[in-house]
């Protein structure tokens, strides 16, 4: 790829940007969310079309207007959502846009076939005719994978992949590419996590707000490629005294909670937050964080177990009454359930709070009072805003997320539920945030965080809780080496493999 | 909209992915384009012109009505068996054949505009007491019939409009105002013909019955679609032909059927329950247009100010946001659709007790089919109900002249409403057709919510 | 360490009380209405049904009302039963629980006045009515699986039939007035998937307005141009009845399907041909990919707003085709407002039947039959209000859609335009 160039408006989201894949080799595309990874990978699979800039293969220019393009030259592409059918089987999604035929009615014994022979092939072991909604995220990836190996692909693109995998599954992945690699194919592997590049990849170019900062040899060590990541050393500390825990606050005892697909996503948790102290509960997503968070909230029933709040059972409590008892809430994904982007900034501060005094009553608003108290509250959360009339939806991500910190913090709080506070945040909204939260647990909150950031949990926690298929592993001080805690998140405690 | 799945990946200082969605993404309803403001360096003139050769909404609307109104003139002039004709003969006498068809399509919009606004012949006549062709003097009565028609037709659709445009609102698409409006209708004409009360109790209570009715009709489906997840649009769709079905029963019923007739009707409403007229027994112009206008201030308001227009907007906007800060997000819908039902029962109500006085299978005519039309040019927004009611009412009761002045079938006006809507839906063809430019307001404000 | 697929384990032990067997108390309940109630209403007097057309001759038999009433209800009651007790056999038992049901009341019904009821014409009159719904239901099951919703079938039908009654009078020929009756189903799905596809207008939005045009057009011109000249404008005939010799002769079944116009056999075939079309073709695959996951399609390179116009088109191709029965096998004319909202009960069909063709074909007979039945019931003079009878299709959709009864699944990206991005 030479010179590829893409804008969004005024959005550059790539600059610029020579890129080199050889055949054979497994090329890292490392850099933070929002870099322009994927942007670029979606140029060279053809779903985008860059306003600059062109792209070769094997040295001669190629015009890629679609995937069906991209598809004929030889790349295949693994996006970091699924490209799947859930209502179809396995063999359907894979042979879609390249149906063998028969008499005119569609094959199904040679696509069978084809889906069998790949899958050995390449030890990617799948069973044809399973419907796709049935199957767990990592078997729903390696069919991703299959059904870009029956197209012939050279070049294979993997956005992601590791995001919603557990460690293990992660491994196994990582040991496919190594295996489609001694195959003679060519991989760019789109990613964010260190180790995984230094284990897998043959070159590694970093990426940085839609232009290359650099290339790296694996071998080069890990505080380095950070800073090309990030654009300076990252320090996640954030400068805190020793807890002082008091009573406990909240406990959570024998608790089980169903998904929406009605598996037992929260099996059996105890836990206890205490006043002034910060519980941070690890795990990797996908592990039961968002169902039991959402549980205590009273946004998803409970099959069993109890939550006890100051002493007072409030399993059964609507999301208002737990809100209004004293506890705050930071939703993990702000643009779905923490703020109407439609909404203006003062609104959206208001938005649990605007039937009570002084913003209002049973039937009319007052919106002076919301106003006026936006207005400060914007200047005390250093939200960077035009205007409080301004729809939330036109603030960066960073300032959204103070928004909310902003709502939930306004009101005096005995329990603060944080869960991933810094997602898509820049660095200096995260810092300010994590000071807020520490903060709260100095004038003694019980505050608890969910992060699939290990280093999040790590540099905000007073005790760790690792959360691994819907369980409480263990609950382990801050100190704990990297190492143990990744096992842990692996589902393995020092007694043993569970 | 483009599924999430597949988006650009944003940049760092806007990594929430939903920020690189298209403006052109967002349905032209939720689009909210302030109007012009004075702004340095131009005057207020100078803005208001550039505004108007923009494509801000409301020039999208009047490029609309004008598409709307040209394209029903082709229409007149295809269905008008002799100017089709002289059509035949355009290369030998194109004057001519333009001539016909110009006299065809202004006398008839002219006819339209006598029906609907005002008839400047007969305003001259009314002013210097003259007596007109036909030898009466007309009197002031005369001169108003037109206005008094068009908001008599216009009461209604305010009605139905707003019944849709609150569920639009908080996210429901209210197709049911016609089973509403049916069911609005039976609550309203039963008092009325059933009870013998003074004016002052018969009114307020068949006023009252009517949007109870309506309102239960309307809770059905938002109970429906918070309980089960119900689709609104099949539910409201069906529930309007059990509605009508139910109606045809109803009034064939003993109480209700009037005995000296065969024909599907009902007794009467008594005296004391239909809604006095506002200026003068011999024109139709009701209360109902007064309570629809009050019932538009109130919606205005609630949903500017009030607790439960905040809640059903945030549930509109986003259903998980807003069950997250702790509102129950279907008890809103229920209500919502509870108001919008009741509000479709006044428009039925209003046809019985304003208009009609029996119960028929038509009782309510297209009022709630229109309303879904009214409330999509007016953009659901309350006082953009009005206006739209206000020139469909306008349009209807100019149609109705037309057909008999210029003999061309008042089915026509349908035509028009309908296509003044889709080209209202579809503003990137209008766009596309009048060649507007972008609003400078407009792209101030998307340029601002890129950030 | 290994790769086991791990499914974890359900988070709710199946309860007794599943969907299925609610179901089946459901029907018991019925099953007992119908053998107590029914039975103990009924006089001893014998109902007639006659299982060809007529009700002067041909082979007959008998059902002594009581008796009836009383073995139909207690089938419906077992069938009700063991769903009850097994939760299995879902489909065949609520056929056959309510099939039974619906017999023991017509017993009733027909043995309270003596009567005698000709089988064959009422299945005649059941397929007939079904025409219309089964070419609407199936033009929306072709819009709706690519995931463009349909909501102007009620436009399309109007416009054939009325495309139909206006060429096939000038052309004077019914071939051509089936040919313009397609056409002018496909001209209001064009603005459909043009206003929807290309200007990503809401579907459901363009769909009502769309029936409120064609409503408006078709009317303006039925009185501009029609009712000025019928005899030039409006005087299509009737399509002719082509009978199979033979088939035509089966007992109930036969002369409502092998003694129909070219518009019931094209129906029939229509609905094996899209069935084989949806499920074993490439385009079938492709259609239900584009209308369950675009962007997996358009990544395998699939032309997914190219699909979706297509499917538009030909299912406005289908349901203008069958609007030509409006004005060509119930009338010989066109009217205004001709098809009266029965677009929006093919499109009940069509949920009803699940986005299915096989389905809606069901769902539209059996809607027809509930209006074969409201209208013999009104011959007959029975107390049963023929209104509630109209209102079984739409309340039975309700149902449907509220998943009190089955559960309905749409196309997962139905309605919703898409974007390349």
């Amino acid at each position: 790829m030479r010179g590829i160039t893409k804008r969004f408006g005024d959005l550059v989201a790539n600059d610029d940007i020579h890129l080199t894949v050889e055949p054979g080799e497994i090329h890292a595309l490392l850099g933070e969310n929002g870099a322009g990874k994927s942007t670029l990978m979606n140029v060279l699979y053809g779903l985008l079309q860059p306003d600059e800039g062109e792209i070769l293969v094997d040295d001669k220019p190629v015009k890629i207007k679609g995937p069906s393009d991209a598809i004929r030259i030889g790349i295949g592409m693994v996006h970091q959502h699924f490209m799947l059918v859930p209502v179809f089987t396995v063999a359907e999604n894979v042979m879609l846009g390249a149906e063998p035929n028969k008499a005119g009615f569609l094959d199904h014994a040679t696509a069978d076939r084809l889906v069998r022979e790949v899958s050995q092939k390449y030890g990617l072991p799948l069973e044809p005719d399973a419907i796709i909604e049935d199957l767990p995220i990592g078997i729903q990836q390696r069919v991703e994978i299959v059904k870009a190996l029956t197209r012939d692909v050279d070049l294979l693109i993997l956005d992601e992949p590791t995001a919603v995998l557990t460690p293990q599954e992660t491994d196994e992945l990582l040991s496919v590419m190594r295996g489609l690699k001694e195959s003679g194919k060519s991989i760019v592997f789109i990613t964010h996590k260190l180790r995984e590049v230094k284990a897998v990849a043959d070159q590694i170019t970093v990426v940085r707000r839609g232009k290359i900062v650099g290339t790296a040899a694996p071998t080069a060590p890990e505080s380095e490629l950070a800073e090309m990541m990030v654009g300076r050393s990252v320090i996640l500390e954030v400068p805190k005294q020793a807890a002082q825990p008091g009573a406990p606050v909240l406990a959570v005892r024998g608790l089980v909670v169903a998904d929406d697909r009605l598996h037992r996503a929260v099996d059996g948790v105890d836990l206890e937050v205490r006043a002034g102290e910060v519980l941070g509960i690890a795990g990797v997503q996908g592990n039961g964080q968002t169902e039991l968070v959402e549980s205590i909230m009273g946004l998803r029933p409970s099959l069993a177990g109890t939550v006890t709040f100051l002493g007072r059972d409030i399993t059964d409590w609507s999301t208002r009454e737990v809100l209004r008892s004293g506890v705050g809430y930071i939703p993990e994904d702000r643009s779905v359930d923490g703020l109407v982007k439609e909404f203006s900034v003062a609104e959206n501060l208001v938005l649990d709070l605007y039937r009570s005094e002084p913003f209002g009553g049973r039937f009319a608003l007052n919106p002076k009072a919301i106003d006026e108290s936006a207005k400060g509250r914007v200047e005390e959360f250093d939200i960077r805003v035009q205007s409080e009339q301004q729809p939330v939806g036109a603030l960066s991500g960073g300032n959204q997320q103070k928004v909310i910190v902003a709502r939930e913090m306004s009101r005096p709080l005995k329990l603060f539920i944080a869960a991933q506070p810094t997602r898509g945040v820049d660095v200096g909204s995260i810092e300010f945030i994590h000071r807020r939260i520490i903060a709260e647990r100095d004038v003694g909150s019980a505050v608890l965080v969910v992060s699939s950031e290990l280093d999040e949990v790590v540099a905000l926690a007073d005790r760790i809780a690792v959360m691994y298929r819907g369980r409480i592993l263990a609950i382990v001080p801050p100190g704990t080496p990297r190492e143990k805690l990744g096992l842990l998140m692996a589902g393995i405690t020092s007694e043993g493999a569970s | 909209m483009t599924s999430p799945d597949n988006e650009p990946e944003a940049m760092a200082s806007s990594p929430d992915k939903s920020l690189s969605q298209p403006e052109s993404g967002r349905p032209y309803y939720m689009q909210e384009i302030k109007p012009g403001k004075h702004r340095a360096g131009k005057t207020f003139w100078q803005t208001l012109r550039e505004e108007f050769y923009a494509d801000n909404s409301f020039t999208v609307t009047l490029a609309a009505i004008v598409l709307a109104l040209f394209l029903g003139g082709v229409l007149m002039i295809i269905g008008d068996a002799n100017v089709r004709a002289q059509w035949g003969y355009f290369f030998y006498q194109p004057l001519t054949t333009l001539e016909a068809s110009w006299d065809l399509v202004s006398q008839a919009y002219t006819d339209m505009f006598k029906g609907s606004i005002v008839d400047p012949e007969v305003l001259r006549y009314w002013y210097w007491n003259l007596p007109m062709p036909s030898g009466n003097i007309p009197t002031w009565q005369t001169a108003l019939r037109p206005l008094s028609e068009t908001l008599t037709n216009a009461a209604p659709l305010v009605f139905t409009g707003l019944a849709v445009a609150i569920p639009f609102r908080a996210g429901l698409f209210n197709i049911g105002g016609q089973g509403q409006a049916i069911m609005g209708a039976i609550g309203g004409g039963t008092v009325g013909l059933a009870l013998s009360l003074p004016a002052a109790l018969h009114i307020p209570l068949a006023i009252l019955a009517g949007a109870l009715l309506g309102g239960f009709w309307g809770y059905v489906v938002g109970l429906l679609k918070a309980k089960t997840g119900a689709h609104e649009v099949i539910v409201t769709i069906m529930l309007n032909y059990i509605a009508l079905y139910f109606l045809i029963w109803y009034i064939r019923q003993s109480f209700a059927d009037e005995p000296t007739r065969s024909d599907l009707i009902s007794k009467p409403a008594k005296e004391t329950a239909l809604f006095p007229k506002i200026f003068d027994d011999s024109l139709r112009v009701n209360l109902g247009i007064v309570l629809a206008i009050l019932a538009a201030a109130g919606v205005a308001w609630m949903l500017k100010r009030g607790t439960f227009g905040f809640e059903l907007r945030a549930v509109g906007y986003n259903p998980n946001a807003a069950s997250t800060a702790g509102i129950k997000v279907g008890a809103t819908l229920a209500l919502t659709m509870a108001l919008a039902g009741a509000l479709a029962g006044l428009g039925g109500t209003t046809m019985v007790l304003g208009t009609a006085q029996n119960l028929t299978g038509e009782v309510v005519g297209q009022i709630g089919f229109n309303g879904i039309l009214v409330a999509l040019l007016g953009r659901v927004k309350p006082w953009g109900v009005v206006g739209a009611a206000l020139l469909f009412g306008a349009l209807q009761a100019g149609g109705a002249a037309m057909q008999t002045f210029s003999g061309i079938s008042n089915e026509l006006v349908t035509v028009i409403q309908a296509m003044i809507v889709i080209f209202v839906a579809a503003p990137l063809l209008v766009k596309a057709i009048f060649r507007l430019r972008r609003s400078p307001v407009a792209a101030a404000q998307a340029a601002l919510a890129k950030g | 360490m290994t790769s086991a697929v791990i499914t974890p384990e359900l988070a709710l032990p199946a309860s007794f009380w599943t969907r299925e067997r609610k179901t089946g108390a459901v029907l018991v309940a019925l099953g007992l209405v119908a053998s107590v109630w029914f039975t103990l209403a009924s006089p001893s007097s014998p109902a007639t049904f006659y299982l060809g057309t007529s009700t002067q001759s041909g082979a007959n038999f008998e059902i002594d009302g009581k008796i009836g009433c009383l073995v139909f209800g207690l089938i419906a009651l077992a069938a009700g039963a063991i769903l009850l007790a097994t939760g299995k056999h879902y489909g065949l038992l609520v056929s056959i629980s309510l099939a039974a049901f619906v017999l023991s009341a017509l017993i009733w019904q027909v043995s309270t006045v003596h009567g005698s009821v000709p089988l064959g014409s009422l299945s005649t009159i059941t397929m007939e009515a079904s025409l219309p719904l089964i070419f609407g239901a199936l033009a929306g099951v072709m819009c709706e699986r690519s995931g463009v919703v349909n909501v102007a079938i009620e436009g399309q039908l109007l416009t054939g039939a009325f495309f139909a009654a206006l060429f096939g009078t000038i052309a004077g020929s019914y071939w051509a007035a089936l040919g313009a009756a397609a056409i002018g189903g496909a001209l209001i799905s064009l603005i459909l998937a043009w206003l929807a596809i290309r200007f990503l207008v809401d579907q459901v939005v363009i769909g009502i307005v769309l029936n409120t045009f064609a409503l408006g057009l078709t009317g303006f011109f039925y009185e501009q141009v029609m009712r000025t000249d019928t005899e030039a404008y409006n005087n299509p005939g009737g399509l002719p009845h082509w009978t199979i010799p033979g088939l035509s002769k089966i007992p109930i079944v036969g002369p409502a399907i092998f003694s129909g116009t070219l518009l019931t056999y094209v129906a029939l075939a229509l609905v094996v041909v899209l069935t084989i079309a949806l499920f074993r073709t490439r385009w079938g695959l492709r259609t239900r990919a584009v209308g369950e996951h675009p962007a997996a399609a358009d990544t395998v390179g699939i032309k997914v707003l190219g699909l979706r116009y297509v499917n538009v088109l030909v299912a406005g191709l289908i349901a203008g085709f069958g609007g030509a029965y409006f004005s060509m096998v119930t009338a010989t004319s066109f009217t205004k407002n001709i098809t009266g909202g029965l677009g929006f009960i093919a499109l009940a069909a069509m949920i009803f039947g699940r986005w299915n063709p096989v389905g809606a074909f069901l769902a539209a007979v059996f809607f027809g039959f509930a209006k074969a039945l409201s209208s013999l019931l009104q011959a007959l003079q029975s107390p049963i209000p023929s209104e509630f009878l109209a209102m079984l299709p739409y309340i039975a959709t309700i149902f449907a859609v509220a998943g009190l009864v089955g559960r309905v699944r749409a196309p997962a990206a139905d309605g919703k335009p898409y974007v390349k991005g």
